[in-house]
């Protein structure tokens, strides 16, 4: 909006508030060329919206209101503080503690015994603490790798797959069979030797290697509900617009799948953990950066197993992974519920009175396999 | 016709996939950056075995001539190894097919008494939970089996090894067999031979406390039913109800949950065979692994990938006597 000179020295003075400003403005206001405007498109709003007032409602709308919808269900507070417990320890954590090293305390210290060394030491005197502290960074960027690789290359397979059809359709599902009858482990296993010397020191290539042979599973399910979903009559009216397929599958149909998505998150990297600590444990992956399965390697392969007075060395770094899975557990679960709308419903009409951890079961969407 | 058409269907998706599966570990033998060849190579070198010598002992053991241009070497191998010659193990000095042979029986012991057990004990645990819905007993086991869900099983086999073989001395801590006894068919032999399997069998079956969930929320639904509404109205039995109504109807969902757990169960005997040093198919997979014996660990994978298939094919197959409903249809 161009402003005349003679109004400009009327904003000196102060006292005029913004509003009454903008509508003087308007009602004056004249176009170079001498026309006046009529055209609504060219007046301003009455309010105006600030980026901060913005960014408010974003928050409210994507953090905030999610948020408070999961905080109502006791297994997602539990879930999620073990979860932001574990970051914590990731970053500032290693802050907080100081790196071990060999022989810094005594060979085998019972736990709980020092202040120095409140959960014990190895057979070399490193303190179990530090140790378990210190590979927690290194398994959280495993875990954020391998769970968003996944379930990123599940859903886009799965979701172009459903909607596609046809002879893309049939190309994608039987790779996706193929994945899914893949033994995931061994082959995992497989390739993590041959590409050791590019993985080694790299918590997030290993994190890409276990997704290799873990997102069939949710690609399969994705493309079933993409099935359904595609006959909606809003996808039909997009494809009437002329949307491009690109524009129909990610920013129409994907967003009603997204619960799903999000929920496989968590259970996705779970399976990252076991598998990872496995492959670790199994002495497979060299490593540079020690995590929870070295630890169990150096204990097995010291026969902690067989020793009387080690068996803190196992129980530390298991202590940490299955806590950690089951935040990532709970997590998933009430995520499941939250989303889910027929497990709501249901909840809602037939139990006024059933407690709360009564439909654990109803994992529909939220596959439990605890195996590798 | 229809059935006939779903069949053989079902056939060319298993071949595809074991053809997939060949020729992916073709890929990783011969073409993938940090190929198999190339390690064999300067392994032998290592050794001081003169390159043209090399060449072909890896010839003999990897059933690829690493001289032939890549379409043909490729040709080659497809048509060895399903004709089963997956080549010689290096450390072993005999054919993988002998080695993975002779521990192929000890996995599927194992793992085909882990299945069954799991899968008899969460459905009948399940049918419970969901009768009882809402009582202690419901609510504690649930709760365990979202804690049990959460712990892998192979952290748990350390923990019963430690406690039950070496504190306890309950269990042998190790091996498939006891040592000095005539393998045989007579009674020491064979309970000897349960008792070693025992742990490794029972720390996969408090693991999957996950088919008794499933079983659970499939009961429950089927108890909402209206046929059962009608079926106690028309006086039946609770015994009738119970069997013929809702453990069928229930039972039924459980089945593809099998599936999957077969290959899950494949797999994770790796790790379960190296905590408790059960010589089976995963167990020389992974020492092959770190002795770089690479015919005998490409043999384990592919080994282990038809053995999933196969069950798959029979358990797919199958389904149609199990559900008459899906008889027609797919």
């Amino acid at each position: 909006m161009t402003r005349n000179t003679d109004q400009s020295t009327d904003e000196t003075d102060d006292q005029m508030d913004l509003e009454n400003t903008l509508s003087d403005e308007t009602e004056r206001s004249v176009e170079t060329d001498g026309g006046s405007v009529n055209s609504p498109f060219e007046v301003v709003s009455e309010f105006e919206e600030t980026r901060r007032d913005r960014y408010r409602k974003m928050y409210d709308a994507y953090i905030y209101a999610p948020i408070a919808i999961i905080w109502r269900d006791w297994r997602a507070r539990i879930g999620f503080t073990i979860v932001i417990l574990y970051l914590l320890t990731g970053t500032v954590g290693t802050l907080l503690v100081e790196p071990t090293g060999v022989t810094e305390g005594p060979a085998l210290a019972a736990p709980f015994e020092t202040t120095e060394y409140i959960l014990g030491t190895d057979d070399q005197g490193r303190d179990l603490l530090a140790m378990t502290v210190h590979s927690t960074s290194t398994i959280l960027k495993m875990v954020f790798a391998g769970a968003v690789c996944t379930v990123g290359l599940g859903t886009v397979v799965g979701a172009v797959a459903g909607y596609k059809g046809g002879m893309t359709d049939t190309v994608l599902s039987s790779i996706t069979d193929v994945f899914i009858n893949l033994p995931g482990f061994p082959l995992v296993m497989v390739l993590g030797l041959l590409l050791d010397d590019y993985i080694l020191g790299n918590p997030w290539a290993v994190g890409l290697l276990l997704s290799v042979a873990a997102w069939g599973g949710l690609a399969r399910a994705i493309r079933s509900q993409m099935l359904t979903l595609r006959e909606e009559s809003f996808v039909e009216a997009s494809q009437a617009m002329g949307l491009r397929t690109h524009t129909i599958v990610f920013k129409e149909i994907l967003p009603h799948l997204m619960p799903y998505v999000v929920i496989n998150l968590s259970n996705a990297g779970r399976k990252v953990i076991f598998e990872a600590v496995a492959l670790y444990y199994l002495g497979i992956l060299s490593f540079e950066n020690l995590n929870w399965g070295n630890i169990l390697n150096l204990a097995y392969s010291a026969n902690a197993h067989a020793r009387p007075g080690a068996l803190h060395w196992f129980l530390v770094p298991m202590f940490a992974i299955v806590f950690f899975s089951i935040g990532l557990t709970l997590l998933g679960q009430s995520l499941d519920r939250v989303f889910n709308p027929r497990v709501r419903a249901r909840h809602e009409k037939t139990t006024a009175d059933i407690d709360a951890e009564d439909d654990v079961s109803e994992t529909n969407t939220n596959d439990m396999a605890g195996g590798i | 016709m229809v059935t006939i058409d779903w069949r053989i269907r079902r056939l060319g998706q298993a071949a595809f996939t074991v053809w997939a599966v060949i020729s992916l570990s073709f890929v990783m033998v011969r073409m993938m950056p940090g190929n198999i060849m190339g390690a064999m190579v300067t392994r032998m070198a290592q050794q001081g075995i003169n390159p043209a010598q090399a060449r072909e002992l890896i010839e003999l053991r990897m059933t690829i001539d690493p001289d032939q241009p890549i379409p043909a070497a490729y040709v080659d191998y497809l048509l060895s190894t399903l004709q089963g010659n997956l080549g010689q193990s290096i450390y072993y000095g005999e054919p993988v097919t002998q080695v993975l042979g002779k521990a192929l029986p000890w996995t599927l012991f194992v793992l085909s008494w882990a299945i069954f057990i799991s899968f008899f004990i969460g459905i009948a645990f399940g049918a419970l939970m969901a009768y009882w819905e809402g009582s202690k007993f419901d609510i504690g086991l649930t709760s365990y089996a979202v804690v049990m869900g959460s712990i892998p099983f192979y952290v748990l086999a350390i923990l019963l090894l430690i406690f039950l073989s070496y504190r306890l001395g309950w269990f042998p801590n190790g091996g498939r067999q006891p040592i000095g006894v005539e393998p045989g068919f007579n009674l020491i032999y064979i309970s000897a031979i349960i008792h070693h399997a025992a742990l490794p069998v029972i720390s996969m079956l408090v693991a999957s406390g996950v088919a008794s969930l499933g079983m659970r929320g499939n009961s429950i639904r089927v108890l909402g039913e209206d046929y059962l509404r009608v079926a106690r109205l028309r006086g039946l039995s609770d015994m009738t109800i119970s069997t013929q109504y809702v453990a069928r109807n229930a039972v039924l969902p459980m089945y593809t949950t099998l599936l999957i757990s077969i290959g899950e169960m494949f797999g994770g005997s790796v790790v379960l065979e190296q905590v408790f040093q059960y010589r089976g198919l995963g167990w020389y997979m992974l020492s092959a692994t770190h002795q770089r014996d690479y015919p005998l660990m490409m043999g384990g994978f592919l080994v282990i990938t038809l053995a999933i298939v196969i069950s798959l094919l029979i358990a797919d197959m199958t389904y149609g006597y199990v559900d008459p409903r899906a008889r027609g249809q797919e």
